[in-house]
């Protein structure tokens, strides 16, 4: 056991970290604070420009297929580019999902010519791509979306709402799934396209958050047009396209948030316990929890060595890659939950100029129950991890032999 | 980055649960558990020392496997799974341990062969009474060569040979080496919550001892003799916990109820996936101790903290859900159920509690941060 890179490996990050030297700042909670003034087209600009450099030095699709544009290096180098990056204050996040699971469905489904269209764009920052799925009444169940398309001579005529769309706001194109058959089983009448979110009758409106911000958006279709050429995957496939998308997504989703053990711990020292003497780290009720805390921590981290290690002897990770997202949102919670107790009265006060560590405790109080929610709530992903990894039985269904148009909807 | 065991390690665990499987299994727990008189399973411990086990980390100088503490990790995580009914963790991870790493050169001579051929038992007997122990509350006195007081309880101090003892030597504490077998030792055996395992409350009366380590290093040394058996002892847990899984994984998907299989209810899948979540993130951390220990890093005292306090939280939840999913058959004498969810309290309160390892673990935190 060690946790030395192989020599091709330390060779590798030693250049993910000069270009990142040379590119993006430390990550330090000043670059933050600056990020966070910069308008959102200012940072978009300035995102777009890092995609720019990363693909010009080749480290954008370190995993895809040189005639993709990538690299072809295996998953382990994309893994170390990543740890690399995560100590920069590196703008990627616009990019995360378009490269990370829309443009990968792209290049499992698409024909040359979409292929040459689309995925060098996206892969040089030029183009930003979203992910359409959810809808008001298709959430852990997405297969059952009703936004509908109807074939018309070489298009489709799509009708519908999404919701939950990231990015939809400032993206160029998404993958869409819709119901082209409303005449057979629920799975089986789905299709995924590409769609031009700048196309007539595409509407996005953003959603005013719980939580006060606008990350998210609602995404009307009204009559839009798809060429029949942008369709990926069979017609009545899209279930299959859209399970690839899914397993990315567990891949891309799970990294963790706001303060940490660490924060918490240096936090601790200067608040008061509640006891009424001493500080909060002397509290054995706090230095329980926070032991805690640090096991699941440092047990994610490690569990992402093991990924590791399992990528670096060019074997497929194990299923311990899919626990992140459960430690991590629920985590996240306690953390926040247990500071603002903490401070006692004070913890009302959300206001970065008064409140510890500017507010990151509140925020990531109310950013955390979207987080249990976002990218499969918690539920289905301990559905997933029982069935996929345990093997254990599908729920029964009640869907099963019913057209999907005499389902029962209820509210 | 290499975090996983070789491949060697990885056969050596497969031959381990075969041969477990095969000699041990529950029946053998169940021979010590239903049997008042007998405190351990003799063929089965005279068949570990032949396959070498008792020895696998112990130098060839002194005859035994001359491995490392990567490949005890390995079959720690198996007798754990086995629920194995032998004094093998108070023998090899307490008293060799302690010998290698304060003992004298004659007294490893004396009594490593010993261990490896399976003729010396060991124990480790430190605590004196409900609560954690402390310099504060260790009231046995080694005095000149004699050593006086009571300690309860002890893990198998019922047949040991041999026990490492934590004592009061002047202003300071000393840990002591005792041979069982001399006039002015007593025995009690006790009942536990675990019978599958013997314990005794060990008196004793101006009886000879000899120190291992310097006088006044006592709490020091106990204190580090409990993190490599911590690591050690994690991996137990962490095959016992493994094995409750697998137990509740098979009940839910041949159990019917409501006409279709148990493990088909999300109320049971949630259950069995928080087990599974807990079980990975006790085996990281596990592995980080091995780690630790098998490098003998700076960063043991942590790293194994934080291998105790998952396994002992991961154990103790996969025990009782097991339980829980097994319904009423679970809480049956004849359902494997239970001899689980006693090893798992055993295992979680012996060589110092959750609780204790969690403080332990902060500690540690304050320490790095300091320096």
């Amino acid at each position: 056991m060690d946790f030395n890179d192989t020599p091709e490996e330390a060779k590798f990050r030693a250049e993910a970290r000069a270009f990142l030297e040379a590119n993006v700042a430390p990550k330090s909670a000043d670059a933050e604070r600056m990020q966070r003034k910069l308008k959102p087209l200012e940072f978009l600009k300035a995102a777009k420009e890092y995609q720019r450099r990363k693909a010009e030095s080749g480290f954008a699709g370190i995993t895809w297929a040189k005639e993709q544009g990538g690299r072809g290096l295996a998953p382990i180098y994309a893994v170390i580019f990543n740890q690399e990056e995560a100590r920069f204050d590196a703008p990627s996040q616009p990019f995360s999902i378009g490269l990370g699971m829309c443009v990968p469905t792209v290049i499992a489904f698409a024909n040359d010519a979409i292929k040459n269209r689309y995925v060098a764009k996206a892969l040089r920052g030029e183009e930003i791509w979203c992910q359409l799925f959810s809808e008001p009444g298709a959430g852990s169940d997405v297969a059952a979306s009703k936004t509908k398309a109807v074939r018309d001579g070489d298009d489709w005529i799509v009708n519908g709402q999404k919701v939950w769309t990231t990015g939809a706001h400032f993206s160029d194109f998404g993958i869409l799934l819709v119901r082209t058959n409303p005449d057979v089983e629920k799975h089986k009448g789905l299709t995924m396209f590409i769609v031009d979110m700048k196309a007539p009758g595409v509407d996005v409106r953003q959603i005013h958050q719980a939580s006060g911000g606008r990350d998210f958006n609602e995404v009307y279709f009204t009559d839009v047009r798809i060429p029949d050429a942008n369709r990926l995957g069979e017609p009545g496939q899209g279930w299959s396209v859209a399970l690839v998308t899914l397993m990315n997504e567990r891949l891309a989703v799970g990294g963790s948030y706001g303060p940490d053990y660490r924060e918490v711990f240096e936090f601790a020292k200067g608040v008061a316990s509640p006891s009424g003497s001493g500080m909060l780290i002397q509290d054995a009720a706090f230095r329980q929890r926070l032991a805690d805390w640090i096991v699941r921590a440092e047990g994610y981290k490690l569990a992402k060595f093991r990924t590791m290690t399992a990528l670096s002897k060019g074997q497929t990770p194990g299923p311990e890659s899919s626990i992140g997202k459960v430690i991590n949102a629920n985590q996240m919670m306690d953390i926040a939950n247990t500071a603002i107790e903490a401070m006692d009265h004070f913890g009302v006060i959300n206001d970065p100029e008064l409140a510890p560590l500017e507010g990151a405790f509140h925020q990531s109080y109310m950013f955390a129950p979207g987080l249990r929610i976002a990218g499969g709530t918690d539920e289905i992903l301990k559905n997933i991890i029982a069935e996929r990894v345990l093997g254990l039985p599908q729920d029964a269904r009640a869907d099963k032999g019913i057209a999907f148009k005499d389902l029962p909807t209820g509210r | 980055m290499n975090f996983d065991f070789s491949d060697d390690q990885k056969n050596l665990k497969e031959q381990a649960r075969r041969f477990l499987s095969e000699k041990a299994g529950t029946k053998a727990t169940r021979r010590v558990l239903d049997n008042e008189t007998v405190s351990f399973d003799q063929d089965l411990w005279r068949s570990v020392a032949e396959m070498g086990w008792l020895g696998v980390s112990i130098p060839e100088a002194h005859g035994g496997l001359g491995l490392g503490r990567l490949e005890l990790c390995v079959l720690a995580e198996e007798l754990g799974r086995a629920l194995a009914p032998i004094p093998y963790s108070s023998t090899v991870y307490f008293l060799a341990e302690a010998l290698m790493l304060a003992g004298g050169e004659q007294q490893k001579a004396a009594l490593l062969p010993k261990i490896v051929s399976g003729d010396c038992i060991g124990c480790f007997a430190m605590s004196e009474g409900p609560g954690a122990a402390s310099p504060a509350n260790i009231a046995s006195t080694f005095e000149n060569g004699t050593l006086t007081g009571a300690k309860i309880p002890v893990t198998d101090g019922d047949c040991a040979s041999h026990a490492v003892v934590l004592a009061k030597e002047g202003a300071g504490l000393s840990l002591v080496l005792v041979d069982l077998g001399q006039p002015g030792v007593s025995r009690t055996v006790l009942k536990t919550v675990d019978p599958s395992r013997g314990h005794a409350k060990l008196e004793f009366r101006a009886v000879k001892a000899e120190r291992l380590g310097a006088m006044g290093q006592g709490w020091e040394l106990a204190e580090a003799v409990l993190d490599r058996a911590a690591v050690l002892l994690a991996f137990e847990q962490l095959g016992g916990s493994q094995a409750c899984l697998e137990m509740a994984m098979d009940y839910a998907k041949n159990r019917y109820a409501f006409s279709r299989p148990i493990g088909s209810f999300q109320a049971i899948k949630h259950k069995l996936a928080d087990m599974y979540v807990a079980i990975e993130v006790a085996r990281s951390n596990a592995y980080y101790g091995a780690w630790a220990l098998s490098t003998e890093a700076g960063e043991l005292p942590f790293a194994a903290a934080a291998s105790r306090a998952a396994a002992s939280d991961a154990y103790y939840l996969c025990a009782k859900e097991n339980i829980q999913t097994h319904g009423g058959m679970g809480f049956t004498w004849d359902v494997d159920c239970h001899l689980f969810y006693r090893r798992a309290k055993l295992l979680a309160v012996q060589a110092g509690s959750p609780a204790v390892w969690k403080e332990k673990l902060v500690r540690s935190l304050e320490r790095r941060n300091v320096a």
